[in-house]
């Protein structure tokens, strides 16, 4: 019983500091949310784009620039990251995942030589930064920790607030067709490679931007920050996805599903804390996002397979023909390899 | 309206697989006219659209619409002279996007595409009146994923698309083969309504003898990637099946050897 006050107790002194992390990640995945989900090319710059950002951030506030200009050019790192994909994809006809791949591994050097070091402190006791994890810290009291997540909070809703306007546009509408239908597009004169590129660019870019936030949230850059980043964007495309479509069914329109990207982004955040309230050790985590994931992708699968089976089906030819003069071939071999 | 001057085309040269899919097509099409093409299995009838559409370059010859030679664009600018049907229903619409979506992006066809919203309050009392003509309950449904339709009305959807804004050349690849007979006849008869309330030019390509000879002014029968028969005005209102059996004996030297085509023989339409 004890145990469990703790454990309650440890969850909510860590609540804020989970939200502001779910909120920040919760910008990757709207990005990562725009390929995965509108374009239909699985990206995996992802991963080099979030450090990318988050490098340029750094090094830009130390030189003394502006933190929102800092925080502008992450956005515009990502952007160029995003293009080499693109580019790759659409020019060398490089197929996306492997594009995305090649893109993350050369990034991890230019990275590197943003930076110049692995590892680059970005104290908020010595710069101005828009937000820090140590003013979550729960012991501060709301009136500290209240206005930090709201920042956070607003971030994500001018980003989803852009991007609604965007994929409601005539260029946008292009970009969504692209990712739906390629030789329809294209017959409707939609020049498919370059709404692509520009898709690319424009998720990236948000990832860049949640690369330069993280940062400052953090305190520090880290050249493995972006490592496995794409896997917990997926993981909140797919966690607020089905959780969308259970909680608003057929209202599940294209702000919510936003929306719902970054609650997903929270949640995942949120049970992470939990795994780690239990005991189970730091080094487990990247296994766990992938355990995620890989749940979250097989429930849609293994439901529609369950309503239809060749398991089933021998089940079902079982009743059908025990019932009449026939006797059963139960095809046990058969109904095991559906 | 369309020139075709000695379009060649052949896939895979050089290998095992080399196939001489056009082989000097020449047509040469007037505005109004509505041609259905018939011939055997890879006559080049889908391939001659294809090339028309831009789909890949063609290897010689040219390709003329409204006076300009189009072989050297690719085939999203084309688009804006070219509006077209495809056999699968799936393939001419987005299906994740809603009706009146899809009908916003016809309707920009070859524009560029701009960030002003990608479908204005008037469009949509448009779409409202046009999806009314289908006479398919769609005007209710304007913000339905077209996933949800069925193959016959996102067929007549594709057709409505292609002729929102009226191409130089509608393109027809078999556009009712994979539909049951009695939407086929239903898609046929509004394609005929379209073409001719909008006084397009059009090409189909059909399987189905009889609506070849029923439909359009003109039928051109391929055969081996080249036009072996050619027929308009009187000559072709007087076409039966037989005779055009026997044409494409005398042509090509041999039977006819498309299935679906002899099946479809005794079809009513």
């Amino acid at each position: 019983m004890d145990v469990l006050v703790t454990w309650l107790n440890q969850f909510a002194n860590s609540l804020p500091g989970n939200i502001s992390q779910g909120l920040i990640w919760g910008v990757l995945a709207i990005g990562v949310y725009i390929t995965y989900k509108i374009l239909d090319f699985p990206d995996l710059s992802v991963d080099g784009s979030v450090t990318t950002g988050a490098a340029v951030c750094a090094v830009m506030i130390i030189n003394g620039v502006p933190v929102p200009l800092a925080m502008f050019f992450s956005f515009i790192s990502g952007c160029l990251a995003g293009l080499c994909t693109g580019l790759m994809n659409a020019l060398l006809g490089i197929p996306g995942i492997l594009a995305g791949i090649l893109t993350q591994i050369a990034l991890y050097s230019v990275n590197l030589v943003i930076m110049g070091k692995a590892n680059l402190p970005v104290s908020v006791d010595k710069y101005p930064l828009f937000v820090s994890s140590r003013h979550t810290a729960t012991a501060l009291g709301v009136g500290t920790v209240l206005p930090e997540v709201l920042k956070l909070l607003a971030v994500v809703v001018v980003i989803i607030a852009v991007l609604y306007w965007f994929f409601g546009t005539e260029y946008g509408f292009t970009i969504r067709a692209t990712g739906c239908n390629a030789n329809m597009s294209r017959a409707q004169g939609i020049n498919t490679k370059k709404s692509t590129v520009v898709a690319l660019v424009l998720s990236n870019g948000i990832v860049g931007l949640a690369g330069g936030v993280m940062v400052q949230y953090q305190g520090s850059a880290d050249i493995n920050m972006g490592r496995g980043a794409i896997v917990i964007g997926l993981a909140a495309v797919i966690i607020g996805d089905v959780l969308g479509r259970v909680i608003l069914g057929k209202r599940f329109n294209f702000v919510a599903r936003l929306a719902f990207t970054a609650v997903g982004a929270i949640i995942y955040f949120l049970v992470l804390s939990i795994v780690t309230i239990i005991g189970i050790p730091s080094e487990y985590n990247k296994l766990f996002s992938a355990v995620i994931v890989m749940i979250f992708l097989a429930v849609p699968y293994l439901r529609n397979t369950a309503k239809t089976s060749f398991r089933r089906a021998a089940r079902n030819s079982v009743k059908m023909t025990s019932a009449g003069e026939i006797s059963a071939e139960k095809g046990e071999g058969n109904a095991d390899a559906d | 309206m369309l020139t075709l001057t000695d379009v060649k085309k052949t896939f895979n040269a050089g290998t095992i697989n080399e196939k001489h899919a056009l082989n000097g097509v020449s047509l040469d099409l007037d505005d109004g006219d509505f041609v259905t093409i018939i011939g055997g299995n890879g006559a080049g009838k889908s391939t001659t659209l294809n090339a028309i559409a831009g789909v890949w370059p063609i290897d010689s010859g040219s390709i003329i619409i409204n006076g300009q030679n189009v072989v050297g664009m690719p085939e999203y600018k084309r688009a804006r002279f070219i509006g077209r049907v495809f056999q699968d229903p799936m393939t001419g619409t987005a299906a994740t996007m809603e009706i009146q979506e899809n009908l916003a992006l016809a309707k920009r066809r070859g524009q560029p595409r701009s960030l002003k919203w990608g479908i204005t309050k008037k469009e949509r009392e448009e779409f409202h009146e046009l999806l009314k003509m289908l006479d398919l309950g769609l005007e209710d449904r304007m913000s339905s994923k077209v996933g949800l339709l069925s193959g016959g009305q996102r067929q007549a959807l594709t057709l409505l698309m292609a002729t929102l804004k009226k191409p130089d050349i509608l393109l027809l690849d078999e556009h009712t083969a994979a539909l049951d007979p009695k939407t086929a006849a239903k898609v046929l008869e509004l394609s005929d309504r379209i073409i001719a309330e909008n006084r397009l030019t059009a090409m189909m390509v059909t399987h189905n003898m009889a609506a070849a000879i029923k439909h359009g002014n003109r039928l051109v029968m391929m055969n081996n990637g080249r036009i072996i028969y050619d027929v308009k005005g009187k000559d072709k209102e007087n076409l039966t099946v037989d005779i055009l059996l026997e044409k494409f004996e005398q042509a090509s030297g041999q039977k006819l050897d498309n299935d679906r085509m002899l099946f479809s023989k005794n079809a009513k339409e």
